[in-house]
């Protein structure tokens, strides 16, 4: 049996592939090489880099992304609820969620009456939120208790418990004077230096570490 | 529309059953002593005729005198109500039957009345504070609390 091979063609150099070959070798002559990277990088920054204290920088970060976890406790969280929807919307601010979930959060709202059966439970809230962390009492009751203050059942005041930045009176307050309140709180953070807080954490450190070594070497 | 039942005359059925027992009824409620309560409670819940299978509501009042219970029965078949109340005179340890084995939602108001009122309910399961708390001192909606 005859076994006939395939016959490969060879292609002739026909005109189409010399005009491609033409193209490549154009572009190849007339192309500039682009200078070392390191050198076009510095350029640029030096136009685009901007120079600022870390100060600056954090607290605007931190004023500009407040994530707030709720505590809605009474009626006033019905004005707390109408500020975060479309017509007051705190999304605004950089803090349309409201976060269910303490360990996110760093603004604790306390809205309404308090009590004391529901404070241990605040206060547990409050201490697993992760520092730098702040407070909001809004409304009278969580104020000073309101009518309420005399009562057997409720908290004359939530900062008889927590540490609170900024007071919103009203019964309820509208969800505008809400807004003032988060407007007043942008305010106090763009204010903090975290040199101030560095130094009075180092100063209780130190008080920390020599009361330690004190009573160490009164135990030895 | 729920039709209230004149307490008169329930309050004569439920004397002609229970000749021993004091039972006083005026225009709108049958008083009882809490000793027959839960008899008498049984007897509106299991008579045929009245057939009370539901409690709408339990409460108390401090009337400085003696405390008074209320019940508000109603009949969900019959579509009637009655109000049933009985009072308590003694001031320390006020005690009057619980209805829980009748009707189960009596369990929360029964705690409820037993935290601000401190009226005792022998029979209840679980008889502890409800909205205050373990180691409260008092009763606060006692007229003599502050």
């Amino acid at each position: 049996m005859e076994v006939t091979e395939p016959r490969i063609p060879v292609p002739p150099a026909i005109e189409a592939d010399l005009a491609e070959g033409a193209a490549i070798n154009s572009i190849r002559e007339t192309c500039k090489l682009i200078p070392d990277p390191d050198k076009w990088l510095e350029e640029e920054l030096s136009r685009n880099i901007v120079v600022t204290t870390v100060d600056a920088v954090l607290d605007w970060g931190r004023r500009c992304s407040v994530w707030p976890v709720n505590m809605g406790l009474a009626c006033c969280a019905f004005e707390m609820i109408a500020m975060a929807n479309a017509r007051f919307d705190i999304a605004r601010f950089g803090m349309e969620f409201l976060r269910p979930s303490p360990r996110q959060a760093d603004l604790l709202w306390v809205v309404g009456t308090l009590t004391w059966k529901m404070a241990p439970a605040l206060k547990r809230i409050y201490d697993q939120m992760p520092e730098p962390k702040w407070v909001m009492a809004i409304g009278v009751c969580a104020i000073s208790g309101g009518t309420f203050r005399e009562s057997y059942s409720v908290v004359p005041g939530v900062n008889c418990i927590l540490p609170v930045d900024v007071y919103v009176p009203g019964c309820p307050p509208r969800p505008e004077g809400i807004l003032y309140g988060i407007s007043l709180l942008h305010q106090k953070i763009g204010r903090s230096t975290i040199q101030g807080q560095l130094a009075d954490k180092i100063e209780e450190w130190k008080q920390k570490m020599k009361l330690e070594a004190y009573l160490g070497g009164m135990w030895r | 529309m729920t039709v209230a039942l004149k307490a008169e005359t329930v309050g004569q059925k439920v004397a002609q059953a229970f000749p021993t027992a004091i039972i006083t009824a005026d225009k709108e409620a049958i008083i009882v002593p809490p000793d027959s309560l839960f008899q008498v409670a049984h007897f509106l819940k299991n008579t045929p005729e009245f057939d009370f299978d539901y409690l709408t509501s339990l409460t108390a009042v401090d009337y400085l005198d003696y405390f008074e219970v209320i019940y508000h029965l109603t009949s969900l078949r019959y579509d009637h109500s009655l109000v049933l109340k009985t009072r308590c005179y003694e001031r320390e340890r006020p005690t009057v039957p619980s209805v829980v084995s009748l009707w189960q939602g009596a369990d929360l108001q029964e705690r409820e009345v037993y935290d601000l009122m401190g009226i005792i309910f022998p029979g209840h399961p679980n008889l502890k504070r409800i909205f205050l708390w373990e180691g409260f001192p008092g009763h606060p909606l006692r007229r003599d609390y502050l």
